[in-house]
């Protein structure tokens, strides 16, 4: 499945994260070579019993600039607050001097948005009304462009606004996206990434498919028994032709399972063919990979699914791990999250083992770590997948 | 010259009045009046029976157009760009109604069929796709944004690009927060080489603003203003009548995304 023009390198010239296990690359990195976790347990009016969620601290003060206070939500909060952390408006901003503004594109993912904004408009009605209040702002917090709106105003940028919702590969596949547009000419510069927040719907949601975790997500344990939702925001800013040894993006690719709305092809045929495009497109063999973090959601057929696709390419070979016991399932922001994580690990030489898992599921045959492992990594793999069948994997490493 | 270039290769509509692209080239040229209808939704024909019980409204419409715009394609070697900015509201509307009902639960298949990628997700149980499939958002600027966005894919990556916009009014009381008139969707199969094609598409944004088009005929008047993906009209008119067209879309924030349009 993989596009028929090679993927040109994307240099990854700036990125950050906020998630439950913290705001910004430092706290990131800490709480992964610490095996801190950032999951608690949900409170009660979150309306799910008995399970954990992965909650970003502080986001109810963050305000935004009052000339974009219509986007107020706790979406583009969280966008707002990761766009000031490890300086990446900033560099925006040289970056913008660099291309000009017209030339940057946004293009970010997320599944809900600021749903929680109606969520609480519809609450919010006297009994018997069926209008919602006058103050809901639904074009700039709840419609999927909210988000690209905001960070494209909130960056002073003029080019094209764009905004991807593939559920939970909507973060990783603004990268491919972005990928197009600058091989287009459409522009000479993303700001790339994924924002997804609790709301109920999601959390309630996924309870009503039986797929929340009791207790805090163990992806790729023997008992594991589902999903803790997180938040999260990740950014990156993508430009052409990155120098040697910088961080990069060297391939990507995607794929339809084109088998069922909610569940995964049991075999895993979709994640092998959006791996095998990814591998591909760079122009790489399975064993150039050094770590793969995957998607591992904690549900019984995720992950089973994963460890059966990644092992009919890499074999045991290959150590794996998800990192959603730190961050919770970030959905619509996940892949973008987890690009970031990548690219730490890269750095740090950092393979982050499963947290909360003393043995990986004895069936799985792909070589899970369980404990944190020092290895040099000259390239990561990422993986996403999500609802509708949609898939997509990415290769992070250096030019 | 810069921008996205590719060719039409296929096209799909189903709008009030306009059951169809095939059938609708003599209003969309001029050479017929065109008579209001209520935009009819028939059953997808690629969904097994199960599936077909599943998918909504909203899945029906989009499926409707691509089916139309792939006729005689390979529909399973196309990526697909969906694009929509209501999605499914129904869906939505029933849980943020359900969330909000004391003791009431949410269904699980509404759950699953409220992600935005639905219908795209139908397009590929239907066709039995593997390829990749990406859907966008976009608020108003839903339809020239989503063009730009597989146009850029048809030109990057060299390969054919099934393009789907949809959106469909949403229920109360959302209706009143981003109202449509009607249900509407387009579709075209856009390619990179001009074999078979209907006419060359070159797109691109630029950051100034365009004028608005001088004048609109009986057509635009009556839908254009009625549904984020009608802005697509003045392009499908173009198409049917075999013109070429300078194209402007101007967007929300400013700016816009350019289109000239040039028969094969």
């Amino acid at each position: 499945m993989t596009a028929s023009a090679p993927f040109p390198p994307l240099a990854v010239t700036a990125f950050t994260a906020v998630s439950a296990i913290g705001r910004g690359l430092a706290a990131t990195r800490a709480a992964l070579h610490q095996r801190q976790s950032g999951l608690s347990a949900a409170a009660k009016e979150d309306g799910v019993p008995g399970a954990w969620i992965g909650r970003v601290a502080g986001l109810e003060a963050v305000a935004l600039p009052p000339e974009l206070a219509a986007f107020q939500c706790r979406n583009n909060a969280l966008a707002e607050m990761a766009l000031a952390t490890d300086g990446f408006a900033g560099a925006v901003v040289a970056a913008r001097e660099r291309h000009g503004a017209s030339r940057i594109a946004v293009l970010l993912g997320t599944s809900t948005a600021g749903i929680a904004e109606t969520e609480a408009a519809y609450r919010g009605r006297a009994p018997g009304e069926a209008a919602l209040p006058a103050g809901f702002h639904y074009a700039t917090t709840h419609d999927l462009h909210a988000l690209p709106r905001f960070v494209r105003r909130r960056l002073g940028l003029a080019g094209p606004a764009l905004c991807v919702s593939t559920a939970c590969t909507s973060g990783a596949r603004t990268v491919l996206e972005a990928a197009a547009l600058l091989r287009a000419g459409l522009c000479d510069a993303v700001v790339a990434g994924g924002v997804d927040t609790l709301c109920r719907m999601t959390l309630r949601g996924f309870a009503s498919l039986a797929l929340l975790s009791e207790g805090p997500s163990r992806p790729c344990a023997a008992d594991r028994n589902g999903i803790s939702i997180g938040e999260a925001a990740g950014f990156l800013l993508l430009e052409r032709d990155p120098a040697p040894g910088a961080l990069a993006v060297l391939g990507a690719g995607a794929s339809s399972d084109g088998h069922h709305m909610s569940s995964p092809h049991p075999e895993g045929l979709g994640a092998v063919l959006a791996m095998r495009a990814a591998l591909d497109s760079a122009g790489l063999p399975p064993e150039a990979i050094g770590y793969i973090n995957l998607h591992g959601t904690g549900t019984r057929a995720n992950d089973a699914m994963e460890d059966r696709a990644v092992s009919q390419l890499f074999g045991a070979g290959v150590p794996c791990s998800s990192t959603k016991g730190w961050t919770g399932h970030t959905l619509g922001a996940s892949g973008a999250l987890e690009a970031v994580i990548a690219a730490l690990c890269l750095e740090d030489g950092l393979i982050p083992g499963c947290l909360g898992v003393e043995a990986a599921d004895p069936d799985f045959t792909s070589d899970i770590a369980t404990g944190n492992r020092a290895a040099p990594l000259a390239r990561v793999l990422s993986n996403s997948f999500g609802f509708g069948g949609s898939n997509c994997s990415l290769i992070l490493g250096r030019a | 010259m810069s921008g996205a270039f590719c060719h039409i290769a296929g096209v799909g509509l189903l709008g009030p009045g306009l059951p169809g692209w095939a059938a609708s080239i003599p209003v969309l040229s001029g050479a017929a009046p065109w008579v209001p209808a209520e935009t009819v939704l028939p059953p997808p024909p690629l969904l097994p029976p199960t599936e077909r019980r599943r998918a909504g409204a909203v899945t029906r419409l989009a499926l409707a157009a691509a089916t139309e715009a792939s006729a005689g394609l390979d529909a399973a070697a196309l990526d697909t760009v969906f694009a929509s900015s209501n999605g499914d509201g129904a869906t939505l509307g029933a849980i943020l109604e359900a969330l909000t009902a004391e003791g009431s639960d949410v269904s699980p298949t509404q759950f699953h069929n409220s992600v935005h990628n639905a219908a795209a997700g139908y397009w590929g149980i239907g066709t039995h796709s593997m390829r990749p499939s990406v859907s966008l958002g976009g608020h108003d600027d839903v339809l020239p944004l989503g063009l730009l966005q597989a146009a850029a894919q048809c030109a990057a990556w060299g390969r054919p690009v099934l393009f789907c916009a949809y959106d469909a009014p949403l229920p109360p009381p959302l209706d009143a927060c981003h109202p449509a008139a009607f249900p509407f969707a387009m579709a075209l199969v856009l390619r990179p080489g001009r074999e078979g094609g209907l006419a060359g598409l070159r797109l691109w944004h630029q950051a100034e603003d365009c004028a608005a088009p001088a004048t609109r005929g009986a057509l635009g008047e009556a839908l254009e203003d009625g549904n984020p993906v009608a802005r697509a009209l003045p392009m499908l008119e173009a198409l049917a009548a075999g013109r070429p067209a300078d194209l402007c879309w101007p967007l929300l924030d400013g700016g816009a995304v350019c289109a000239a349009l040039s028969p094969c």
